[in-house]
């Protein structure tokens, strides 16, 4: 049912389109929205209200209120008289059980009223407090509105993007038009932020001077006037020198019983249906209006009989009483006076949009004169245009509320009542702020812009507190509701991957997350791996290592001073390993620092320490100025180790170094071709047999990594991930930093007094470790094995007198030693080689005994060799 | 947070590239006293006021330096960068600790 073209409607007729509303086809032209389609195809129920489930149709037509919200296309909670109509998009009712029409949920509007007042479940669903599950789970279903996809399945790609303008004009209406035009015309660069609302903005935008972002909503003014921008897909975060608000104002309901009947409309959402898509709101109207009777002439002219026209400001009716049949209404009750109708507009007069100004930090004043609230004060850079200044317009002063029989609705979106805002009171919330947070009004979708000030003249009403004393509730972004996917920007996980990642992927390596690197977790057969590394040779990508180049006159004073170890006596082609501390003497990082020259160290941190470290590193020399350079090489080199018995015989193959154990010793650093490719060799070994870690350019990666594999393959090289390496280093008791020790461990008690060189004039850390040496360990790292081969949970509880007194940090079984082994802290008292310790694993208590020694080549011997 | 933080050497930057690394501490000049190094260590004022304090452009020039903020208003008066020494009193403060497990 349409009516003849109408001046300036937004419909193109000679493009038709088909969509489904819960499953059923609805005819729509190009132009229309959802709402407009369905209010054409004869539907005049579009949602169930919040509590009740009373039947709610079409009400401000502006993106406001809730009654249109449905599911398009699985996105629930869709503004459907915002949502342009789309060929073939899927559209669906939302919090109904069985349908919109027949809401099996709407008993509640019938019987729960007595038992759900404001409030109710802060009471009544207490006791037995044991019940409470019970409750919480239909309240839980009965709660909200749509329904999001369970599986957290992202339906859309969102993104954000950060913009500047010279001027940020929001709202496209005539004020907002003219402020982008002026200061377009002054040269400045101009964007204009509108809402789709204003009418003809769409035919302008491509002959004006400025750049038009239409449909779009500024969510907010936030610290620092940032403006984001809800642009559908896009999040635009705005700054800007001026912030022009033209917001406008917001047509404000009237409080009678039946006030949310369907049929009951706002004079802005008629006059949106007949002007902008050819539709007859209704038959028989009955117009109620506090500032003047401006809706008669156009509904009139769209065909609806005018019943009646009430004056509800100057002259105000006592008693107003919509009544209805199955949710619609049918006739209304002015003083005795029943009149027939289908239609009821309303108009409580226009309230200025002011949230914005005030959540720049504009004052909120009250104009008792003309009955609104107004913005003062602005800050600096946020100005107004247009009415939203509170400066235009006429008063209108509706009555806070009119008498009769009926729930008269303060607030559609939460189905907040008069009679819970009396409620309110009597039960003692009388500021504002309190009511506002105990009965939810303001809280909804529509964010106070239609109820705001109906409950704040009823509120005074009630208290006899005026207005201005009252004042308002705080306003808080977002102004607009917005999407969490358009909060949260595009998926983004960033992983980094090694140069040699794509072999790993080849080889079957099982991939694990350390920090952002993927890592490799094992290649299938963690124990042979660790068996080929004891008895032949490995091979493990460790290129996630930090590696940073110190450099300068003052590398060795400046790390003396950031580590507790010595390095003036580390000479060149020598590698030491260090623990990074704080000043209050805690383990930060580790790794091996390598002297490459007098003034030249190569340092590597753990694989997630590397950023940290390198921060760390900075910030001290920022306040220090020590003549060195600190450059980060983690990604530009990638770094092998090559561990086992055979190690030096797979990397003599590939290099004319002397790679005896005479020539090329235990922690010697040389630079060599292997393979051809430049490297730096370590002679280090973490994991406990010989061997040599090369590091050389990324670039290399794959090639001297299939060249290892290559040329091994008779020596019985195998690559090995992190779980086998685990276990290696456990084998050795040596540390992992973060995983053996945490926030609290210190060096000394993790057993490495060894390196802390107390004679040196000022270390980070030196006065915290002095004092703890004083006072003595209060835990110790130490090694167990177990007695029967349980392994224990990391993490898992020491159990001393029945009492925890410690806890297990790493714990394996040992193939090779063929015992369950582990690292723990526990009191000092127990750290004696041989004490007896419990553990808790799986519940029960298992005996274990302290190893404060290697349990592999507790000599070294092997990885010297 | 959304202000903009002047660096000194960028200009400008959504606070968001930076990361905080809280108020300046004095490390102490000479060995401390268990009492002063537990307040250099732990204690912070946590001025409601103007505060110095210490700021890194991560996604950025990658300088330490420091600022003068109002930290009831966010209100940015100052930032530069540190004249070094190597007796500096000032400090940085273990908050950079890394509470994530290294490995």
């Amino acid at each position: 049912m349409r009516l003849p073209p109408q001046p300036g409607e937004r419909l193109n007729r000679g493009r038709p389109l088909t969509f489904l509303f819960d499953g059923k086809p609805v005819q729509a032209f190009e132009g229309d929205t959802i709402a407009s389609a369905l209010f054409a195809s004869g539907r005049r129920v579009f949602s169930r209200s919040f509590k009740y489930h009373r039947p709610r149709g079409l009400y401000c037509c502006s993106g406001h209120c809730p009654n249109c919200l449905l599911e398009v296309d699985g996105v629930p909670t869709v503004r459907a008289c915002m949502e342009p109509a789309r060929e073939g998009a899927r559209v669906k009712a939302q919090n109904v059980v069985g349908s919109l029409d027949r809401d099996l949920m709407s008993v509640v509007d019938k019987f729960g009223g007595p038992f759900l007042p404001v409030g109710f479940y802060y009471r009544t669903m207490m006791r037995p407090r044991r019940a409470w599950p019970i409750y919480e789970r239909f309240l839980r279903s009965a709660a909200g509105l749509g329904r999001i996809d369970k599986h957290g399945r992202r339906t859309q790609r969102f993104d954000t993007e950060h913009r500047r303008a010279d001027v940020l004009v929001i709202g496209g209406g005539s004020s907002g038009l003219a402020a982008a035009r002026e200061a377009a015309g002054a040269g400045r660069h101009v964007v204009l932020v509108d809402d789709g609302l204003a009418p003809g903005i769409g035919s302008t935008v491509e002959s004006v001077p400025f750049e038009v972002l239409s449909p779009a909503r500024a969510i907010g003014i936030y610290e620092g006037g940032l403006v984001p921008v809800d642009a559908g897909n896009v999040l635009y975060r705005f700054r800007a020198e001026r912030i022009v608000v033209a917001t406008g104002t917001i047509e404000q309901p009237l409080l009678f019983p039946g006030n949310d009947l369907v049929g009951v409309m706002l004079s802005g959402g008629a006059r949106r249906l007949i002007e902008q898509w050819a539709l007859r709101p209704g038959e028989r109207a009955v117009v109620l209006t506090a500032e003047g009777d401006t809706i008669s002439r156009a509904l009139r002219r769209a065909g609806t009989d005018i019943a009646a026209v009430f004056d509800v400001g100057e002259r105000a009716p006592e008693e107003i009483v919509a009544r209805g049949k199955k949710g619609r209404v049918n006739s209304i009750v002015v003083d005795g006076d029943i009149v027939e109708c289908d239609l009821v507009v309303m108009s409580g007069g226009r309230q200025p949009a002011y949230s914005l100004l005030a959540q720049a930090g504009a004052k909120v004043e009250y104009d008792a004169a003309r009955g609104i609230f107004v913005p003062r004060d602005l800050p600096a850079g946020v100005e107004t245009a247009g009415a939203v200044s509170g400066e235009r317009g006429q008063a209108a002063r509706p009555s806070p509320a009119y008498s009769g029989k009926g729930k008269c609705f303060v607030c559609i979106c939460e189905d907040v009542t008069r009679k819970d805002v009396k409620r309110a009171l009597a039960e003692g919330f009388d500021s504002i702020e309190l009511a506002k947070r105990y009965t939810a009004v303001t809280m909804g979708p529509c964010q106070g812009r239609l109820c705001h000030l109906p409950s704040i003249r009823l509120f005074a009403r009630e208290t006899g507190i005026d207005e201005a004393t009252l004042g308002t509730t705080t306003a808080r972004p977002p102004w607009a509701p917005v999407s969490l996917g358009l909060l949260a920007g595009r998926g983004h996980e960033p992983a980094r991957r090694t140069s040699i990642h794509h072999r790993h992927e080849e080889l079957g390596g099982r991939m694990m997350w350390t920090g952002d690197w993927r890592r490799v977790h094992s290649y299938g057969d963690p124990a042979a791996e660790v068996q080929a590394v004891h008895e032949a040779v490995g091979v493990i990508d460790v290129s996630t290592l930090g590696k940073l180049l110190v450099r300068g006159p003052d590398a060795i004073p400046f790390l003396e001073r950031l580590y507790p170890n010595r390095f003036a006596d580390l000479r060149v082609g020598r590698v030491r390993y260090g623990v990074l501390g704080t000043d209050a003497g805690r383990i930060m990082d580790d790794g091996t620092i390598g002297r490459l020259a007098e003034d030249e160290l190569y340092v590597t941190t753990t694989s997630t320490g590397a950023e940290v470290v390198l921060e760390w590193f900075r910030w001290w020399n920022s306040v220090w100025g020590f003549d060195v350079e600190v450059v980060n090489l983690t990604g530009a080199l990638a770094a092998v180790n090559v561990a086992g018995p055979r190690a030096r015989d797979l990397v003599g193959r590939l290099t004319s170094l002397d790679c005896s154990a005479e020539a090329f010793k235990y922690l010697d650093a040389k630079r060599a071709q292997i393979g051809g490719v430049p490297c730096l060799a370590l002679r280090i070994g973490f994991v406990g047999e010989l061997g040599y870690e090369l590091h050389f350019p990324s670039s290399y990666g794959e090639y001297l990594w299939d060249l290892l594999l290559d040329r091994g393959a008779e020596l019985g090289v195998r690559p090995f991930g992190l779980e086998a390496q685990r276990i290696l280093r456990l084998e050795k008791q040596h540390i992992i930093v973060g995983q053996d020790t945490d926030s609290e461990s210190n060096t000394l008690d993790a057993n490495m007094a060894w390196m802390v060189k107390f004679d040196k004039d000022d270390f980070v850390g030196k006065w915290a470790l002095e004092h703890m040496r004083e006072r003595g360990a209060r835990e110790r790292l130490i090694g167990f094995e177990m007695e029967n081969g349980a392994v224990p949970a990391e993490g898992g509880q020491i159990v001393v007198d029945g009492r925890p007194a410690g806890r297990v940090t790493s714990a394996r079984r040992s193939e090779e030693l063929g015992k369950a082994i582990g690292l723990a802290w526990v009191p000092p008292e127990l750290a004696e080689e041989g004490s007896q310790l419990q553990i808790r694993v799986d519940g029960r208590l298992e005996v274990a005994s302290v190893r404060l020694r290697p349990f592999y080549d507790p000599e070294g011997e092997r990885l010297r060799s | 947070m959304s202000f903009l933080l002047p660096c000194p050497n960028c200009g400008p930057r959504d606070v968001n590239e930076f990361v905080y690394a809280g108020e300046l501490s004095m490390r102490p000049q000479g060995p401390p006293s268990l009492r002063e190094l537990s307040s250099y260590v732990y204690f912070r004022r946590n001025i409601a006021g103007i505060q110095r304090e210490w700021w890194f452009h991560r996604f950025g020039c990658e300088l330490w330096f420091q600022a003068e903020r109002d930290t009831r208003t966010n209100e940015v008066l100052t930032t530069e960068l540190v004249a070094p020494s190597k007796d500096a009193p000032s400090a940085p403060q273990a908050a950079a600790t890394p509470d994530t497990p290294a490995a």
